[in-house]
């Protein structure tokens, strides 16, 4: 009981501050190393079969004509774009987006694995920078399980009607920001804090990731609506139905 | 294009936006600092595995991360142009 106290005591007294100095961290993926074996594993299972179901659409894709060649190209030249632009923060620390909006977009949240793999592969072999014992848990949160978020996000737009620009902001807002949440929430089951538990680290995580992330997910929406426009205005998206 | 020009300010904004607000940060990109949060809530953890390659310094950091934008942008361009170019030439005939 006193016990249980103290935890709850202990995660109030660090709320605020997690609030108030949230500065001193930046937001990047999980770095190599950094996840204990089992949870770098565990991840890895989960990201293995949403990679072999991107291949099977990546083949599908590639079968079909030249123009749906070339509009993936472009999402995946647009993620590796966005992924090398560290971009400053409101909290005076830098972070880059993902860039899967697009893709996501264009071909469904299925493709995105693939995509984003080879940017996080890419990342991890020549930039030290994630890591290849990582990369199954930063390729489930940023090409899975945010793209996953981004697309249904994107299918309620359309449902509800609003407009194409406002849809596809908030696709790859929520695309960027989900896959910080849940690497905040990888790092946060797999260090918990040893006083106020899982919770409480899950949130101090979260306080490194996600507001820094906020201005340069709103960034990555705007750059994500200017290119789509492009797109349409050179009539790529008309055979889709979009 | 009045659209176009409209969304690169704004984006140009958010970016300028953190050297016009006060706060203790010093844009560190690094991440050692989510490390340390690590070291906090475990001292004991020890990374188990190193990257394989690292580059050299941050120089050499610079020159991947600028070539993995140019490589990127350089496709995102020819294809936005060679679908210009096509829809201009389609339309003088």
């Amino acid at each position: 009981m006193n016990q249980m106290k103290r935890e709850t005591s202990i995660g109030l007294t660090l709320l605020p501050w997690l609030v108030l100095f949230p500065q001193n961290a930046s937001a990047m993926h999980i770095m190599e190393g950094f996840l204990p074996p089992v949870w770098a594993l565990t991840w890895w299972i989960l990201f293995i079969p949403f990679l072999a179901l991107g291949i099977r659409k990546l083949k599908q894709i590639v079968n079909q004509d030249s123009h749906q060649k070339v509009l993936l190209a472009l999402c995946g030249a647009f993620i590796f774009v966005l992924s090398a632009l560290k971009l400053p923060s409101v909290t005076g620390s830098c972070s880059h987006p993902t860039g899967v909006g697009l893709a996501i977009i264009l071909f469904g949240f299925l493709i995105v694995p693939v995509l984003g793999g080879i940017a996080l592969l890419f990342q991890a072999l020549l930039l030290a920078h994630g890591g290849l014992t990582t990369l199954g848990a930063n390729g489930m949160s940023m090409a899975v399980v945010g793209p996953l978020v981004g697309y249904l996000i994107w299918l309620s737009a359309c449902k509800l009607n609003l407009r194409k620009d406002v849809s596809v902001f908030l696709c790859a807002f929520f695309a960027d920001l989900v896959t910080y949440a849940v690497t905040s929430m990888q790092l946060g089951v797999a260090f918990p804090d040893p006083h106020a538990g899982i919770m409480a680290s899950v949130l101090k995580f979260m306080s490194i990731f996600c507001i820094t992330q906020i201005p340069i997910a709103m960034a990555e929406g705007l750059l994500t609506v200017l290119v789509y426009e492009q797109l349409t205005k050179r009539q790529l998206l008309v055979a889709r139905g979009h | 294009m009045k659209k176009t020009m409209l969304l690169l300010v704004c984006v140009i904004g958010l970016t300028l936006l953190p050297f016009l607000i006060p706060h203790a940060g010093d844009y560190s990109g690094s991440d050692n600092q989510a490390q340390q949060a690590i070291s906090q809530l475990d001292p004991n953890y020890k990374p188990w595995f190193a990257p394989i390659f690292e580059p050299a310094s941050s120089e050499i950091e610079s020159l991947l991360f600028t070539l993995q934008g140019s490589i990127g942008s350089a496709i995102v361009f020819y294809i936005l142009g060679y679908y210009r170019g096509k829809r201009a030439a389609h339309a003088d005939h």
